[in-house]
């Protein structure tokens, strides 16, 4: 079950986002990840879909998403040399004592905190998927009183790039 | 020109070249009514029950190869639809159907008669549309009629809010002579060394099987599949969708494959080493259980629609995504240039092979039964009508039967529900088929459970005239369900008789029709005659079919095709007592 990362230029029309959700749960595939928004071509959206499946089903699932008449064009991010980054935003419980380290943890994984009040920090921290987990598992779990994360997205390597 | 969205619309379907419009009206769509009461581009059909139009339509669509169209009102109108629209979404109909919609400003405020038409339809469309804007009403119209039979067919669905069609905003009228969408390009060249390459397998071939199916009709291409099969020598089977694309009566025709499809066509699919299959997707009907099915062979595997190849049998040697017309007059030439010919020895001992297994004779039934065997009544139907009607069918027994002892010998003339198998289909798309052509036979193979889900129909089709005959196999079960209860459920009918069914008789004539009950075999002949006789009178024939008659051969679930259930001995059903 291999991880692969799908990039999809989509028409910017009222539904397409449905059309894509509904593809997947229709057909049984699962969906780790979803984020959409408009690209500088207002009328085209951008989407970054990080699921999983066997060669078989990870072929469907392009074929599928291909066939949608919105859908412009796609890749699979996982096909070649790619970078793949995700924003996390953690809201942490702290103390007196544990300020600090937390502090270090965060610069380590060269974190920013955005905002601090006498018994919260609020960490943001971008990487890979598995960086930000790498993170959260470095935080005493008992401390963390929130996390949001927006879903990986990705880019390929080199000068070719998804457009129309 | 300034037009409302209504007359936009009316317009729009004319300039299309639209001749029948299947629709029922309802507050959403009154604008649009009102439109058509005024114009005679477009002829409006009133169908009794919006199912009905969707059927109607997707007739009309498979008997023309045009889209068929249809018109239905918000909330209740829409969702009667949907089983309609789904039913072609399964077996690739060009269709294009516009529902009202609750006027733009209350949309999304549960409004009366409001459902969300674009969601409900979302899995079972090839697309759809909302209109926002009465400027866009055209250009929508055009992608629809552009999406819908170009590629892979299927039906679209336009949902227009109902201001969009008010009589008192006008615009400028512009149908688009030709559109083009960035994202979907139906065209597809395939390669030259891919059809080398096919070419190259099958002449090498010592067990080589044709399997083609719906895409082959959908293509328009039987003329070119034939050519293809009979340059070649090769055996054919069709699916049931592909039933007609290639001559029924020629000799290399082994009949339909799958789950009861004749033993020849399965036993050779099951024994090949080279199969080429043809605008056909393996459905499960066909395949049986996929770690059996053809063990032996290499495929090549012809779709226009790229899901469809390796999606359920995954083991495909050579994959041609293309136009079946195309594809199969570049395989032609390619033959035609190659030195290779078919390897005569090996084809002949693999023709010895097809027919023992033909001599099997798996088709055969009790022709000395004093009850009516339903094969009998499609024979005869078959010979009446010189082989030459439009069958339209329901869903169940009967439907196989018309599929096995009909044999279509041209493409477009057997009309059935394949991929959804819905109940209700055959009466409004034979009025459908009749519209369309009005001069030909026009046959609705049914059964008397399924003609109770769309009888009210009967009332269409004599309001416009279309006089069909209707052949009730009338074995007071759900057949289809008796016999796979009989065969997996120890007999435990469950629910699949119905104690109170119609006098037939009586219902076609309070519709307006001649009914005529049928229930001896002499019988048969001379009735299927009168009733084709009255050219211009819809006939219900009520036939009382031997009822524990079952369909064979049969694949039970889970099985490979060389594990097929014959009829044990003949004469055995006709004294069988259902338990
Ligand atoms: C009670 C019942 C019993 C059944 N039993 C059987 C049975 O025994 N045997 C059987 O065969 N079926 C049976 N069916 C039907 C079955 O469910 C499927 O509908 C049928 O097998 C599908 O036929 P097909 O493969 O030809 O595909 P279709 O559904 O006709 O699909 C056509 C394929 O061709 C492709 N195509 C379309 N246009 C083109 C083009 N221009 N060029 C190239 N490709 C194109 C499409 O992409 C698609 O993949 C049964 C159905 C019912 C209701
Ligand atoms: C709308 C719908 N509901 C249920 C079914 C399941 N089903 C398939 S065949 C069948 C029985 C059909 O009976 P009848 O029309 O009398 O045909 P027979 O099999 O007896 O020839 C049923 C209920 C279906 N295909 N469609
Ligand atoms: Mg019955």
């Amino acid at each position: 079950m291999m991880r692969h990362i799908i990039s999809i230029l989509i028409e910017n029309e009222s539904g397409a986002l449905s059309r894509v959700a509904g593809l997947f749960s229709a057909r049984g595939y699962n969906i780790e990840s979803l984020t959409v928004a408009p690209t500088e071509d207002p009328s085209l959206s951008r989407m970054t879909l990080v699921t999983r499946g066997s060669e078989d089903i990870i072929a469907q699932i392009t074929k599928q998403l291909n066939k949608l008449i919105d859908v412009v064009k796609l890749i699979d991010l996982a096909d070649s040399p790619h970078i793949e980054r995700e924003l996390m935003m953690v809201k942490i419980k702290t103390t007196e004592q544990t300020r600090n380290d937390i502090r270090s943890v965060v610069d380590i994984f060269r974190g920013r905190i955005l905002d601090v009040t006498p018994s919260s920090y609020v960490v943001e921290m971008t990487g890979s998927s598995e960086k930000l987990d790498a993170f959260t598992a470095a935080i005493n779990h008992d401390t963390i009183i929130e996390v949001v994360r927006s879903g990986a997205t990705g880019i390929s390597r080199g000068e070719k790039g998804l457009h129309l | 020109m300034e037009l409302s969205g209504a007359q936009i619309l009316l317009q729009s379907l004319a300039d299309e070249g639209v001749e029948y419009i299947f629709g029922y009206p309802g507050g959403a769509v009154l604008h649009i009514y009102d439109a058509i009461f005024q114009q005679e581009a477009v002829k409006h059909i009133l169908v009794r029950h919006e199912q009905g139009a969707t059927h109607a339509a997707d007739g009309y669509a498979r008997a023309t190869g045009k889209p068929g169209v249809v018109l239905v009102t918000s909330g209740p109108g829409a969702t009667n639809a949907v089983t309609g629209i789904a039913t072609a979404y399964m077996d690739s109909i060009p269709m294009v159907v516009i529902s009202g919609q609750v006027s733009s400003p209350v949309i999304g405020s549960d409004a009366f008669q409001e459902v969300d038409m674009v969601g409900i339809t979302r899995p079972c469309v090839k697309h759809n549309f909302l209109v926002k804007d009465v400027t866009k009403l055209a250009e929508t119209i055009k992608k629809a009629f552009y999406v819908a039979t170009t590629g892979r067919p299927g039906p679209v669905v336009v949902d227009i809010p109902k201001d969009i069609t008010a009589p008192n905003i006008t615009v400028p009228y512009k149908y688009p002579k030709k559109i083009a969408l960035r994202s979907y390009n139906p065209i597809i060249n395939v390669p030259k060394e891919q059809i080398k390459a096919a070419v190259e397998l099958l002449l090498n071939a010592n067990k080589p099987m044709i399997y083609s199916g719906g895409g082959v009709v959908l293509g328009e291409a039987s003329a070119e599949l034939t050519e293809f099969t009979q340059q070649l020598g090769y055996p054919i089977t069709n699916t049931l969708m592909g039933l007609g694309s290639y001559p029924a009566t020629d000799k290399q025709f082994v009949g339909m494959l799958g789950m009861h499809g004749t033993y020849e066509a399965n036993m050779a699919m099951h024994e090949s080493d080279v199969i080429i299959a043809i605008g056909a997707r393996f459905d499960d009907r066909v395949t049986g259980k996929l770690d059996e099915f053809c063990p032996y062979a290499k495929i090549i595997h012809i779709d226009i629609d790229p899901a469809s190849i390796s999606k359920t049998i995954k083991k495909i040697a050579i994959p041609i995504v293309g136009d079946v017309k195309p594809v199969l007059k570049q395989l032609l030439e390619c033959l035609k240039d190659s030195k290779k010919k078919p390897n005569k020895k090996a084809l002949d001992a693999w023709w010895q092979q097809i027919n023992e297994w033909r001599s099997v004779n798996s088709l055969e039934y009790d022709r000395n039964s004093d009850l009516i065997k339903p094969q009998y009544v499609i024979e005869q139907l078959y010979q009446v009508t010189k082989g030459d009607a439009y069958v339209t069918s329901d869903v169940g027994q009967h439907q196989m039967w018309a599929a096995q002892y009909y044999h279509f010998d041209k493409p477009r003339r057997w009309i059935n529900s394949g991929g959804l198998g819905t109940m209700g289909f055959g009466l409004p798309a034979a009025i459908g088929v009749k519209l369309a052509f009005p001069e030909a036979d026009v046959a609705c193979v049914t059964g008397e459970a399924s003609i109770q889900m769309c009888i009210q129909e009967l009332s269409t089709a004599l309001q416009f005239k279309t006089p069909v005959k209707i052949i009730n196999l009338n074995n007071r079960y759900m057949g289809m369900v008796r016999q796979w209860q009989e065969f997996s459920y120890e007999c435990r009918y469950s629910h699949s008789y119905m104690d109170t069914i119609p006098d037939f008789v009586k219902l076609a004539e309070a519709y307006g029709h001649v009914g005529i009950r049928i229930d001896k075999p002499e019988q048969v002949r001379p009735a299927l005659e009168q009733a084709f006789a009255m050219k211009d009178r819809t006939v219900f024939l009520d036939i009382m079919t031997d009822r524990t008659e079952n369909v064979y051969p049969m694949i039970e679930a889970g099985k490979g095709h060389h594990d097929m259930k014959l009829r044990v001995a003949l004469g055995t059903s006709t004294d069988r007592e259902l338990a």
